[in-house]
């Protein structure tokens, strides 16, 4: 054991020089964001609550073409439909088990007419499990409350799509 | 108190007994108050060493988090396993609660205020960190469980063998001061170092000894790095895992208490108790209690930074510390000290 090791080991150099690290951190500013009043930006891409979108003059857009039930690999979605009185075949039945969505976007990508999408609402807890199974009514109010945002955002992903 | 309360027509006995309950009070309850603030300190210096904001929701600057946290936790079950011994299972928190705070009685918290100014404080002291081992080891034994009985095992060789080292340096401490009486032992570091500080640390030989003292104290009231007791990744959560509700939370109030009790007794000790940091007379008009809870409060500042700066020790580097370096060293500064003041011939300063 050299001298200079003895003294380093007697005068608890590394713990001090450790400390004075530590120390200077502590008056460093702080890197974690004020969560619920801050927030971090969101790429136009997020895949957060989904929304069913209707068309400017008020018609929904989706057309019960039942791509998205299809290609969920988690099978949260279900729909049925019927044709309604004006001819035009709508969904009757829309539903999607966010309890079971593992919100990899596939929905959104199958849909034809930008009728289902993952819009950038990711504040959606509840306190009943009940109250994640939407069904349509729930999905159109969606739609209708973020559909600026979503608009948005779709227009700023479109040409990279 | 005493007379106040004769002066309102009691016999002594009765004024005696009132005074000595007020005085219990007055010391238990702004000691629970300042755990909970402490929990709140601890909590903030590690999420600002860790780039983190820490509490800061409950209150302002969340202030009353710790309050949150212990109304939570009343309102919870208390779940006793049912392998447990069930009496020593519930013993244990009260005993490692009730010794917690009986170490308060004899800390001086200015001039006037110790509840018992006895002749033997500090051996007072060592007796009571003694016994808090017996509320670990019976929580761990009644569990009745194997991770709570190792973490017990580990738990009461680690203070044991640390309380070795620890008596040592106290001998150091009452060589100078000639005196186990802590409110002596404050006085007698008035002007010690340099002849104007008011500190046993600034001397030479009882500096290293203090640094030891640290490091043990930390040891004795397993914080980290001696935190093995805990020890997340081997041991779920020590000694207490199988506790739930208020009696998981006497073992946080003891175990913070012991740590603000460390944290007054290196204060007490080594860095001027309740006199003020420098021998200057317009100082002294600042209460001694503020000087040492202000005292305090650094050493409690200083236990959060270790927290936040050193990695856990393993089992067998934590006793060959206690054993073959604190101990040696311990033993052969109480002969430095004693073969030097022998040779000045001023030991005892106090007496």
């Amino acid at each position: 054991m050299s001298v200079a090791h003895l003294i380093k080991s007697f005068t608890l150099w590394e713990f001090v020089k450790a400390h004075a690290l530590t120390l200077k951190y502590f008056f460093k500013p702080k890197v974690t964001i004020n969560y619920p009043f801050e927030k971090n930006p969101l790429s136009p891409r997020f895949r957060g609550e989904h929304a069913l979108r209707r068309y400017p003059n008020g018609e929904e857009r989706c057309i019960a073409c039942k791509l998205c039930e299809a290609v969920c690999p988690a099978q949260a979605i279900t729909i049925e439909s019927e044709p309604r009185e004006d001819g035009s075949r709508r969904t009757t039945r829309y539903d999607i088990d966010m309890t079971k969505c593992i919100f990899c976007g596939f929905c959104q990508e199958a849909c034809p007419v930008d009728a289902v999408v993952e819009g950038p609402n990711f504040e959606y807890a509840t306190e009943t499990r009940e109250e994640l199974l939407y069904d349509k009514a729930k999905l159109l109010a969606n739609g209708d409350k973020w559909e600026r945002a979503i608009a948005a955002n779709l227009e700023a992903d479109a040409p990279y799509r | 108190m005493t007379e106040f309360f004769q002066s309102l027509g009691m016999s002594y006995e009765w004024a005696w007994a009132l005074a000595t309950i007020a005085g219990i009070l007055l010391i238990a309850l702004p000691l629970m108050l300042a755990v909970a603030m402490i929990i709140y300190v601890d909590r903030k210096v590690w999420a600002a060493i860790n780039l983190r904001r820490g509490p800061n929701v409950v209150g302002p600057f969340g202030l009353l988090q710790s309050f949150a946290d212990g109304l939570k936790v009343f309102l919870q079950e208390t779940i006793i396993p049912s392998a447990s011994n069930k009496g020593i299972f519930l013993l244990a928190p009260i005993v490692t609660f009730t010794v917690a705070l009986a170490a308060w009685a004899v800390i001086p918290f200015s001039a006037e205020a110790v509840l018992a100014n006895i002749n033997v404080g500090l051996l007072y002291i060592l007796a009571i960190s003694s016994l808090s081992v017996y509320g670990v080891i019976m929580a761990g034994w009644a569990s009745n469980s194997k991770y709570p009985f190792f973490s017990a095992m580990r738990a009461s060789a680690q203070m044991i063998s640390y309380e070795v080292s620890i008596g040592f340096i106290l001998v150091c401490v009452v060589l100078y001061a000639g005196t186990f009486n802590l409110n002596e032992i404050v006085l007698s570091q008035k002007g010690h170092g340099f002849g104007i500080v008011n500190a046993y640390g600034f001397n030479l030989l009882l500096f290293p000894m203090w640094v030891m003292f640290f490091i043990s104290s930390l040891a004795e009231t397993q914080r980290v790095p001696f935190d093995l007791t805990e020890a997340e990744s081997e041991l779920v959560a020590g000694y207490q895992t199988e506790y739930s509700s208020m009696a998981f939370a006497l073992f946080w109030l003891g175990e913070y208490a012991n740590i603000l009790l460390m944290c007054m007794l290196n204060a007490i000790l080594f860095w001027g108790g309740w006199l003020p940091p420098v021998d200057w007379e317009p100082l002294y008009a600042v209460p001694g209690i503020v000087w040492i809870l202000l005292k305090t409060f650094i050493f409690f500042f200083f236990f959060s930074w270790v927290m936040a700066t050193v990695p856990r020790y393993r089992y067998d580097q934590l006793m060959r510390l206690g054993w073959k370096v604190f101990l040696p060293l311990s033993l052969v500064f109480v002969v430095l000290i004693s073969g030097y003041l022998m040779a000045t011939g001023h030991y005892g300063a106090a007496a």
